[in-house]
């Protein structure tokens, strides 16, 4: 699904970030990205994401290099990102009329997506329901929790049925009870599709609550792809459980080598 | 959230303010200051006369700047918003230009363009223009970085950029620059057409009325100016209910 080659990218500031890194993700695979803070962790989900670009080096996606944010991308930010002037419904809708307003021209939109009122309106209406906010649909994000915001910025980005998913930091403004339902809903809705997901996170429980393979990053300059393969991972995988305890204990220390 | 302003206190503000002139006309009681029980009759005789068409002259010069400022005015502030190198030339000029009080420009219009009536809307629209510029500007530069990427994400280039985020964003801050401004604007206006001009409220006012003391149809004169401000601040703020149900949520 995602290949990337020998990347270079230094920070306007001078600061190398990643330098001759590679990585590769299956498609369908979850994955998080921990690290200290400043590891680059927020850097390389934008990379993927299409709205920088490496300094050397190369990002495929499908195979086609990522030179802009790709129509197909899902991205979902630790601030919700949702036009305040629109209600819930309108901001899901959001996506569907930036397509609608460039047409299927490939670039800001999937070449065979055609408008279609009525299965745009379903798709909303649905995954408003799937994510537990369908009563809000007339609401302004003003009006709404964090949590309720965060949803709704979810369902924007998943009406759309992108093929990648990306987020940041998506449940750190959370409360822990509902960062932990919300987890719960994304792992599920991971296990329904055939979704690939990245998950940045600061966390480490999320990170191995989120991410079948776990990417640590470091605050110097990133070489090499440091990968734990996390079977424990999942909505089945239970919190409590010891090796969930021994997986978080490893990333811990893992960490802590780090710094 | 703001506070809705309601009809009914409009009205009562209405009544609280000719009740007010009621009083303290009876207690001058002089020439120079008429009861309302006198004028407000004939100021609705007058309207739908000679006066009605100073109203309309005055009206027509407001809007004809309020037009004229927001087309400039709205581009030029986006533009100063999303481009930092722009704003950095521009700023210091912006920032010292904008709190000069444009009337003291009049002169030198005048000189330049003639005792026109395109003077007289430049002169209003020079007052508006940088107040609809400076809170644009500020707007579309504080929309945050998220709102923007995560837009961009959905597949928004520049253009769809500029449709979905920074017009609707900046609408807002027009309608509120422009609520807040005419009352200045109409200021000028009362002083600008004080010279060379047929119709118009200042000139009804000062030259048609106060000059020869006809001080009852003079207070027409300000009713209608008055009504002027009101009607342009109301009719701006029923705009921006309907455009800004998301500030207006109780």
């Amino acid at each position: 699904m995602i290949t990337i080659e020998d990347l270079i990218f230094t920070h306007a500031g001078g600061q190398e970030i990643f330098k001759g890194f590679g990585l590769s993700i299956g498609k369908g695979e979850s994955w998080t990205i921990i690290g200290p803070s400043g590891c680059g962790k927020t850097t390389l989900l934008y990379l993927i994401a299409g709205l920088i670009m490496p300094q050397k080096g190369c990002i495929r996606i499908k195979g086609e290099p990522v030179t802009r944010p790709r129509p197909q991308t899902g991205l979902v930010l630790q601030d919700h990102g949702l036009l305040p002037w629109a209600t819930v419904v309108e901001n899901s809708m959001l996506g569907f009329k930036i397509r609608k307003f460039y047409g299927p021209d490939g670039i800001h939109s999937p070449l065979n997506s055609l408008p279609d009122r009525k299965k745009e309106k379903q798709q909303v209406d649905q995954w408003l329901a799937r994510l537990g906010i369908d009563q809000y649909g007339q609401s302004y994000p003003a009006q709404l929790s964090r949590g309720q915001r965060q949803r709704a910025a979810i369902a924007r980005t998943l009406v759309l049925a992108p093929d990648l998913l990306l987020m940041d930091e998506p449940f750190s403004a959370l409360d822990a009870p509902i960062r932990k339902e919300l987890q719960q809903v994304m792992n599920t809705l991971h296990e329904q599709t055939n979704r690939t997901s990245i998950v940045v996170t600061h966390d480490i429980e999320e990170a191995v609550i989120m991410g079948r393979y776990i990417l640590v990053l470091s605050t110097g300059v990133n070489t090499a792809a440091q990968v734990i393969d996390n079977p424990h991972a999942g909505s089945r995988g239970n919190v409590k459980s010891q090796q969930f305890e021994q997986m978080c204990d490893r990333l811990h220390n893992c960490l802590g080598a780090l710094q | 959230m703001k506070k809705k302003a309601t009809l009914a206190g409009a009205v009562t503000g209405t009544l609280m303010l000719l009740g007010g002139w009621w009083l303290v006309a009876v207690i001058v009681n002089r020439p120079i200051l008429p009861s309302p029980f006198t004028v407000v009759p004939l100021f609705f005789t007058s309207f739908f006369n000679e006066l009605g068409l100073h109203f309309l002259a005055s009206g027509a010069r407001v809007m004809a700047a309020i037009t004229i400022a927001t087309l400039l005015a709205a581009p030029a502030g986006l533009a100063l918003g999303q481009i930092a190198l722009l704003d950095r030339i521009a700023g210091p000029l912006i920032a010292i230009a904008y709190p000069i009080p444009k009337i003291i420009f009049l002169p030198v219009i005048y000189v330049l363009m003639g005792i026109t009536d395109l003077s007289k809307i430049t002169l209003i629209a020079l007052i508006i223009f940088f107040q609809i510029l400076v809170v644009v500007r500020d707007e579309a530069a504080g929309l945050k970085k998220e709102l923007i990427l995560s837009v961009q994400s959905l597949g928004a280039g520049r253009l769809a950029l500029f449709r979905y985020v920074y017009l609707p964003a900046c609408v807002p801050a027009v309608l509120t620059a422009l609520r807040v401004s005419t009352g200045t604007a109409i200021a000028v206006l009362f002083i600008a057409e004080q010279s060379l001009t047929e119709y118009g409220l200042g000139y009804y006012i000062v030259v048609e009325t106060y000059q020869i003391l006809l001080y009852k149809e003079m207070y027409t004169g300000i009713m209608a100016m008055g009504l002027l401000g009101v009607a342009i601040y109301f009719v701006i703020y029923a705009i921006e209910l309907k455009v800004n149900k998301h500030l207006y949520i109780n």
